[in-house]
């Protein structure tokens, strides 16, 4: 095993270099000569000197230290890690919409709207809803840009300042809630895992503004009773807004629009197959009913005739969130997936996601309690309560997963789970790999018994050991310092497992 | 294509384990009044089928790889090496999650530990954070940091940032008590006089652009100490690749410092995925938005990363978290970091200089048309504002250059009605001279 081995900083040498720039065509002017001197730079900033080569080695490596969906299982709940189709980046990265720029004239640029109307008119397809904007460009700026629909359509009428938000649910909720200048209520599961219909009624006050709600559920259940859910809201002359992250559990099975959703967001990322990049780029798309379109954020796409066209005006629009469109080259990939897989495919993927978790549950069933046992969709939760009592923690189990070769569930999440495990195989997961991971899993438990100290002190086999978090909480260290007069001030010790000489 | 690899015959092996007859009785908490119909939606196609679709679409729109774009106006086209595109596309940069395992995701996590440190040194600023969506949402995530530290509730923004941030900034204000007011400018720079006038002690934050949106080069510096002596934050939008020659934001005193950075190694795409990149002084540190990664040790002592300082985040502290962010741009800052560590210092120094050079001579060029005229007169980068006669309307003429094979100068009234014959010109390295001279043969042409 390898560790990632030194920073790029590092591996500077004064004087190399990565990239060599064109000379200049044009007389050259001194910097001094054409701008004035107090805007001009007067240390050049210390970036890494290295060779192509240096950089080519550095980051291949490096990224060998990753665990990704193309190289191990990934099965972190509400995350949706399914394979990423190379096709799509095939098609992203076609001059036609990798280089395009976003002021060109309509008339330069029909194909790319085209294909944003179109993916529009599919998202429409799939939920049910009316319309959509692609602008957000995550979940959370998804859910942020609900939040101001929902507050933008309140104080048309009379402005309302409560969102209720089930335990259950993803963190971005309550922060998008915050964010809109929200006070957030929390509604209690039942004891099925479900909305508690009494509890909700209780808190469904004239001041609530919206149920921010995730169906199927964080604990991969679908709320059976959200269209009576739906109901109550709407009563109150209140809105239903879904958490659409777990969409991947829906397609073609059930839509959000007949539920009685008012508005959601998608995420592309996690549905629609784009790849998550380490942590982005997503995007989240927002739908809405007929009644809240007005709101959408500007500008919008527009067909006339055969023709499209960018609308940048709207009487009540909440305005908009992101420069230009949203995260076009991320849309792209979604439109070649939905293309790819069509109604069918669509359909196929989230049964077989399904197919996949009950599986997988099954298998676990019996090594681990699930506290909320019924059919799950595309996900479900266990506890590791059990192995408490052998000192043994979800965390502990996660980081002896590695090990295996598997990367870790979700852990300790949803909240109202002790010592949660998260799981979400996918569809694209083959039942030999999900036989593997039950395996493993199963092993663990049985390590967690007869040898505890072996998962709590894992994991072993990564090219670190576990990582200290608490050192890097109380002592923060953001960015490398080199010292004066040294290119690298930080040189691997002697002990590190490196495998650059 | 459904790319699903267990066959039928598979999946009904597995039903039985699981100990249902059919999919639909797995299926049964779905109301039976909620299950879809057949979905509006085409039948799958053939890799060869969608690449034909993609190809086709893509050939309707004009790539700048066919047309010589002056077009800049918060998107800056800029060479990518071939070494990004290469070392990005691999499987193990593209697909993972964010690094929440960290011993299992070293690569991503001393990545971002990477470009957190190229991007403090770039902009000579303590701190930055793993990347927020973009440079309009960035803008917006400063304006409410600011909102948060001071506990005040007015913030002061240039007429000549970007339209697209304060656009966003005014979105993620609704449900906010914060009032935003404008401030004028004078010649294309921000009006000293009148920000001086709207300064009291209830200032949060003010905010300006370097360059500005008209191409001008701000006085940040005096702005700056504006803002400090109400004791508001000062907030900078920049151009990280100006910075290669222009005063970085540290150097005179922003308090935050954000910025569009795709520009680093990533295309234009249509505008989007963008890059936020996020900075501020270490008194600032932990009320920053967004993901942060810290270098510490692993249980044997060696140097190891994990994500840090996560109780100011959603998934720990919910509605009280400093931001609602979670997914961020990891992918185009790994990207960004590739770029400036193949450029390096001296790199980036030649590319601000080439872009300097080129949109000099431009400049001067276009002097030689007699109905164009530049619109202001201040120091610029590589974007600057020119104002044609009346004779000329500025979309006639961009139907004349576009016939010519040039996307031309956005035209300002679309952002600013009172510039009715204004048009903002963008020349990078990637803009040859001869492309210039043969502008000026066809505005000469124009008439």
């Amino acid at each position: 095993m390898s560790m990632s081995g030194p920073l790029i900083f590092e591996r500077s040498v004064p004087g190399r270099r990565g990239y060599v720039l064109p000379p200049g065509d044009v007389p050259a002017v001194p910097a001094a000569d054409a701008l004035p001197e107090d805007q001009l730079r007067a240390i050049p900033p210390r970036l890494p000197e290295v060779a192509e080569f240096d950089a080519v080695r550095h980051y291949t490596r490096l990224s060998q230290a990753n665990f990704s969906v193309d190289t191990h299982f990934y099965p972190l709940g509400s995350c949706t890690m399914k394979y990423n189709p190379k096709l799509n980046e095939r098609i992203a990265a076609l001059p036609g919409f990798a280089w395009l720029h976003p002021l060109q004239p309509a008339s330069q640029v029909q194909g790319i709207l085209q294909l944003l109307h179109e993916l529009e008119q599919l998202l429409c397809a799939v939920t049910g809803m009316a319309a959509f904007t692609l602008q957000p460009a995550a979940g959370a700026q998804g859910e942020l840009t609900g939040l101001k629909i929902i507050a933008a359509y309140h104080r048309r009428r009379r402005a309302r300042s409560t969102i209720l938000i089930p335990d259950s649910a993803h963190g971005t909720n309550p922060a998008s809630a915050a964010l809109s200048g929200f006070t957030v209520v929390q509604v209690k599961s039942g004891p099925d895992g479900l909305i508690d219909l009494q509890e909700l009624r209780r808190k469904l006050t004239k001041d609530v503004a919206a149920l921010m709600l995730t169906n199927p559920n964080t604990l991969g259940l679908f709320e059976r009773e959200i269209k009576t859910i739906a109901a109550l809201l709407h009563e109150q002359g209140a809105l239903v807004y879904m958490d659409g992250a777990n969409m991947n559990a829906l397609l073609g099975i059930s839509r959000p629009g007949d539920m009685g959703v008012d508005l959601l967001q998608l995420n592309l990322h996690k549905t629609f197959s784009t790849p998550h990049g380490g942590g982005g780029p997503g995007a989240g798309p927002v739908g809405v009913t007929k009644a809240l379109e007005e709101f959408l954020p500007v500008p919008r796409v527009r067909k006339t005739g055969a023709r499209f066209r960018w609308e940048t005006r709207g009487r009540a629009t909440v305005g908009r969130v992101h420069g230009f469109y949203g995260n076009v080259g991320v849309l792209v990939r979604a439109y070649a997936y939905i293309r790819t897989l069509g109604r069918e495919g669509l359909a196929r993927a989230s049964r077989t996601a399904i197919i996949n978790a009950n599986y997988l549950k099954a298998k676990l069933q019996e090594a681990f309690p699930v506290p909320f046992d019924d059919h799950c969709m595309h996900e479900f939760v266990v506890t590791l309560k059990p192995l408490l009592a052998h000192g043994v923690s979800a965390g502990d189990v996660a980081k002896r997963l590695l090990d295996y070769g598997h990367y870790a569930p979700t852990v300790y999440f949803p909240l109202i789970v002790e010592e949660a495990l998260m799981i979400e195989p996918t569809e694209t997961e083959s039942r030999e790999t999900l036989d593997e991971f039950a395996k493993a899993l199963v092993a663990i438990a049985h390590e967690a018994q007869h040898n505890p100290e072996l998962v709590r002190r894992a994991p072993q086999r990564m090219v670190v050991d576990r990582v200290d978090e608490v050192k890097a909480a109380r002592e923060p260290n953001l960015r490398y310092h080199a010292s004066p007069g040294t290119a690298s001030a930080l040189h691997a010790s002697p002990g590190d497992r490196s495998i650059f000489p | 294509m459904d790319y699903a690899p267990n066959t039928d015959a598979q999946l009904q092996e597995m039903l039985r384990a699981i100990g249902v007859g059919s999919f639909e009785s797995l299926i049964s908490t779905v109301p039976a009044e909620l299950h879809a119909r057949a979905l509006e939606v085409p039948s799958g196609l053939a890799e060869s089928e969608v690449i034909a679709l993609g190809e086709e679409l893509a050939g309707r729109n004009r790539a700048l790889t066919e047309v010589v774009s002056f077009l800049g106006a918060g998107c800056y086209a800029h060479l990518i090496p071939t070494v990004v595109d290469a070392l990005a596309s691999r499987g193990e940069w593209l697909t993972p999650y964010t690094p929440y395992q960290a011993e299992a995701s070293q690569g991503t996590l001393q990545a971002i530990y990477e470009f957190q440190t190229m991007v403090c040194e770039l902009f000579q600023m303590d701190v930055a954070n793993a990347s927020l969506y973009d440079g309009a949402s960035s803008v917006a995530e400063a304006a409410l940091l600011a909102l948060r530290t001071t506990e005040r509730s007015r913030i002061l923004v240039s007429e000549a940032v970007h339209p697209h941030a304060r656009e966003t900034l005014a979105t993620y204000l609704i449900g906010s008590t914060a009032t935003v007011q404008e401030i004028p400018t004078v010649n294309g720079v921000t009006d000293l006089e009148a920000l001086g006038k709207a300064l009291r002690d209830d200032v949060a934050c003010v905010i300006l652009q370097q360059p500005n949106v008209f191409g001008c080069l701000e006085p940040m510096g005096q702005a700056g100490e504006l803002a400090h002596r109400v004791g508001g934050l000062f907030i900078a939008s920049v151009y990280p690749i100006s910075l290669g020659l222009l005063q970085p934001p540290g150097a005179y005193g922003a308090d935050i410092a954000v910025a569009e950075g795709r520009c680093l190694g990533s295309p234009p795409a249509y505008g989007g995925p963008g890059l936020g990149l996020f900075t501020t002084t270490s008194a600032l540190l932990r009320k920053v938005p967004g993901r942060l990664a810290g270098c510490t040790v692993d249980q044997a002592g060696r140097r190891a990363f994990t994500l840090t300082l996560q109780t100011r985040e959603q998934h720990i502290r919910r509605e009280r978290a400093t931001s609602n962010i979670c997914t961020n741009e990891g992918w185009l800052a790994l990207r960004a970091t590739i770029f400036l560590s193949l450029l390096g210092p001296r790199g980036m120094q030649e590319l601000a200089r080439l872009n300097l050079e080129k949109a000099r001579y431009a400049r001067e060029r276009l002097r030689e048309i007699p109905w164009i005229s530049p619109a202001f007169d201040q120091p610029v980068f590589n974007e600057f504002t020119l104002q044609f006669d009346a004779a000329h309307p500025v979309e006639a003429v961009n139907r004349r250059l576009a016939a010519a094979g040039f996307a031309g100068g956005f035209p300002l009234a679309e952002w600013y009605p009172a510039m009715p014959q204004g048009s903002l010109w963008c020349v990078t390295e990637l803009i040859s001279k001869a492309s210039i001279d043969r502008l000026i043969e066809v505005l000469k042409r124009v008439g």
